[in-house]
């Protein structure tokens, strides 16, 4: 067995051009690298891309997808998948709404957006709770737990507005936070900026980010090793869900009315995003910035689509393939990884 | 009979102990615990003194892990007193135990692969500073831990890096962390090297000294002779006996363990080589997992293949029926070229491999024994008529073929997870026989099998070779292969190093051949298991 200990063992994978690919892909630099080639290459080719007023539109959609796809990410780690964020921005757009819409002209402007963001991210907390404990103590598959809340969610968004968009929000809300320029970028790049910097904190100098990495690389692991594994999953859930609430703010701000039908492709993006970013499905590995850049990447495309006039469905092909293509590389890499 | 005289020496026993109780560091009374469908412990004392080596004994599934499971706190027993350096513990959690200073070494690691070494070591037990990671601390304190225990290893390289034996330092490693009174170890040579094993001794020795009590969980005869102060065997969730480790001899414990008289172990295979059935010339794989390898196999005889852990062996089976990519050379069966092999195609050929993690690539576990068993076989005309899948001849096929292999229960409608490692293997097996399989190509067949099975499977061996089959059997466990063997390969670093035959089928022959080139100073002292 002493054949085992040469140093030559540790070093993993294979030398083939498929190895080595799969090496690079997993490293630090192949995400910069892919959105830098790709920034120039549509800079050199579409005249308009590196235009001040598309740059803000990619700006400020990338943000809205990098603060939901960081909470997916967090529950992608502990090897869940949370499909209920896209109606949990739904709910919360039109909960936020209704909330600050009936308040307004009672009570000081600031204190009605206060109560409304608030109303808003308490959905998000509740159904990240269902979900969480759903996944914890019931060990019911994450996907049919979000699942069941997406349905739910979705359900309740569009009993409580039949539908029909809700306006009447307070307009520091809306021209003041959801379309303002903070130092001439959009409001929401600033959200997305502090969200991406303290879960970057939180990954790598506290114990929680070692825990939910723990979680998803071997749950039987961290439970012996004394993690307090319930809370944790919890935790991702919650905070994913609440992310989701976080964006659904933004998004209805930026609006200017609550909607039960946003976006609806913000749940499938924001697991693309993950998936781009090296985040595996089965949990245990992921780096939030590296989502960023995901998300950024993922937004750019969509712009230079749009630019060079694609039909939004063959956009949405377009998308699903990229998703595909990405887990593929990542099943790749773990069957090599598998190997060793 | 032998449970009642147990019980009586437990009695006086016990009585010895209380005049020491100063000494005694871990004390449970009457321990029991069910799992859905199974009594995993029934009514177990236990004890454990400072400074003393308590070596668990016994069978797969005699309820060893549970055990030890529960004195680490991972989760509860049903009844029972535990009491620990005097005081009683309840409510133990894995987190708590080691706080009380009880440090378990799993034998399925405890590790998270996608975390560097420093950070499995301290999961759960970070040293923060004010909320905030301490890292500079915590690879301070890696780089002494791992110091102390004189291991070749970097605080770090993710896990996924590491060899077995690298993850098992690692595993010890993180035991030590805090400071340790009570140490768990489930059979923690399983992976070392003989070197190695014998520096964990030392440092078993070590702590000895120092007063830790020492809980040790090994099949290995050797070791058990070489540092055991008390031996507790289990047999099928029972206590049956503590004794000393000086009166007990070899035979004496292998019989309390397995409750029977063991004759002999191997059963004397009659071996009549007649054609060729499946010859390799100079396959190479994709990965050089295996490099340049010819061997052949005859009927009426088993060709053995002996070789450390990681040599290719292994791959070299696999890639025989197409499940490792080849890169170059040839597979003959019966004389005709089988060129790009899949598992299907070999079984239409004859050729069935029987994995050795049976759990990942050869059963559906939730599935039936029934509908595992006839898996490789429902094209037959015994199993499907035109597509349509014949229920009742299927279940007279398997269940004749389970009664002969003597699976217990002999239930074939009980799902596959129900059933022991032994049994679960005898299941497996079943899938050769629901066809005409001429070449059997065994990977392991009697890892994590109890004694009891394992003779029942050479027994399966012998009957299957009486047929006029052929039998590759790929083996880490030297007896094993050294005794059923007619012709013994042996493989060194995916190259085959040596084709033994007869008087050459020798413990120093195939060891000299697997650290031909290194580490000659260890081939003096043969191991016995």
């Amino acid at each position: 067995m002493s054949d085992d200990l040469t140093g030559d063992d540790v070093v993993p994978m294979g030398t083939t051009v498929a190895g080595r690919f799969v090496r690079s892909y997993n490293a630090v630099g192949f995400l910069p690298i892919l959105l830098t080639g790709l920034v120039v290459v549509l800079a050199i080719f579409l005249p308009h891309f590196l235009a001040v007023q598309n740059m803000l539109n990619v700006l400020r959609s990338s943000s809205y997808l990098v603060i939901i796809a960081v909470g997916q990410m967090l529950v992608l780690i502990v090897g869940g998948f949370d499909l209920s964020q896209g109606a949990v921005v739904a709910l919360t757009s039109v909960s936020a709404a209704l909330v600050m819409a009936g308040l307004k002209g009672t009570l000081d402007p600031s204190v009605v957006i206060l109560i409304g963001v608030l109303v808003g991210l308490g959905c998000g907390a509740v159904v990240g709770l269902v979900n969480g404990l759903c996944v914890a103590f019931l060990k019911i598959s994450p996907f049919m737990v979000t699942l069941g809340t997406l349905s739910i969610a979705t359900g309740f968004a569009l009993l409580l507005t039949s539908g029909i968009p809700i306006y009447g929000m307070p307009t520091q809300f809306v021209d003041g936070f959801g379309r303002g320029l903070w130092f001439s970028l959009p409001s929401v790049f600033y959200l997305a900026g502090g969200i991406v910097a303290v879960i970057w904190v939180v990954q790598n100098h506290t114990p929680m980010g070692r825990y939910i990495l723990a979680i998803g690389g071997n749950m039987q692991a961290a439970l012996v090793s004394g993690v307090p594994v319930k809370t944790y999953l919890i935790l991702s859930y919650v905070i994913c869900s609440v992310l989701a609430s976080v964006s659904g703010l933004a998004l209805t701000a930026q609006l200017g009315s609550g909607q039960a039908v946003i976006n609806a492709a913000l749940t499938l993006e924001s697991i693309a995003a993950g998936v781009i970013a090296g985040v595996s499905i089965k949990g245990g590995v992921g780096r939030v910035e590296m989502v960023a850049l995901g998300a950024i990447l993922l937004l750019t495309l969509t712009d230079a689509m749009d630019l060079l006039k694609i039909d939004p469905r063959i956009q949405a092909i377009f998308i699903g393939f990229i998703v595909v293509l990405a887990v593929a590389l990542d099943e790749l890499s773990q069957r090599r990884a598998a190997r060793v | 009979m032998t449970a009642v005289v147990a019980v009586n020496a437990d009695v006086s026993r016990s009585a010895e102990e209380l005049r020491e109780t100063s000494d005694l560091l871990l004390n449970l009374t009457n321990i029991s615990k069910r799992f859905p469908g199974v009594v995993a412990l029934e009514s177990v004392d236990f004890d454990l003194r400072r400074g003393e080596v308590h070596v668990l004994f016994g069978e797969n599934g005699a309820g060893k892990s549970t055990l030890i499971n529960i004195i680490a706190g991972t989760f509860p027993s049903d009844t029972g007193t535990f009491k620990y350096q005097g005081r009683e513990i309840t409510h133990l959690t894995p987190h708590g135990a080691r706080a009380i200073g009880i440090s378990p070494v799993f034998q399925e690691f405890s590790l998270v692969p996608e975390l560097t070494v420093e950070q499995n070591l301290f999961l759960g037990r970070e040293i923060t500073n004010g909320g905030f990671l301490n890292g500079i601390a915590m690879r301070a304190r890696a780089r002494e831990i791992i110091r102390e225990l004189d291991f070749d290893l970097r605080p770090d390289y993710k896990v996924v890096q590491l060899s077995r034996a690298h993850q098992q330092m690692v595993e010890i490693s993180k035991a030590f962390l805090t400071e340790v009174r009570l140490l768990i170890l489930d059979e923690p040579t399983a992976s070392l090297t003989d070197s190695e094993a014998e520096k964990l001794f030392g440092l078993v020795a070590k702590l000895k000294n120092s007063g830790v009590g020492i809980i040790y969980v090994s099949h290995r005869m050797r070791e058990i002779k070489q540092i055991a102060d008390r031996i507790t065997v289990l047999r099928d969730g029972h206590k049956i006996k503590t004794v000393q480790a000086g009166d007990v001899t070899e035979t004496e414990l292998v019989e309390l363990m397995t409750g029977r008289k063991i004759g002999v172990l191997f059963p004397k295979v009659d071996h009549k080589p007649t054609k060729k059935l499946l010859e390799v010339e100079r396959v190479s794989l994709t990965d050089r997992s295996v490099t340049d390898v010819s061997f052949y196999a005859r009927a009426g005889e088993i060709t053995g293949i002996a070789g450390l852990v990681g040599c290719g062996k292994s791959e070299l089976i696999r890639a025989i029926v197409g499940l490792e990519p080849m890169l170059s050379g040839a597979i003959r069966i019966r004389g005709q070229e089988v060129t790009a092999p899949t598992p299907a195609s070999m079984i239409q050929r004859g050729v069935c491999y029987f994995p050795s993690d049976r759990v990942a690539e050869g059963l559906a576990l939730a599935r039936p024994v029934r509908e595992n068993c006839s898996m490789a076989a429902l094209d037959l005309p015994a199993f499907s008529r035109n597509k349509i899948l014949q229920r009742r001849s299927e279940r007279r096929t398997v269940q004749g073929i389970a009664n002969k292999l003597r699976l217990r229960p002999p239930n074939i409608e009980r799902a596959v997870a129900s059933f022991s490692g032994g049994n679960r293997q005898k299941v497996l097996l079943a899938r050769g026989f629901t066809r005409e399989i001429s070449v059997f190509l065994f990977d392991e067949p009697t890892v994590g099998v109890d004694v009891g099975a394992k003779i029942e499977i050479y027994d399966l061996m012998k009957d299957l070779l009486a047929t006029g089959v052929a039998i590759i059997l790929v083996s880490s466990d030297l007896p094993e292969v050294l005794n059923l063997s007619n012709r013994l390969y042996v493989m060194h670093r995916s190259h085959m190093a040596a084709e033994l035959v007869g008087a050459d089928i020798n413990e120093p022959e195939v060891l000299s051949h697997f650290f031909r080139e290194r580490h000659a100073g260890d081939v003096a002292r043969p191991t016995t298991v």
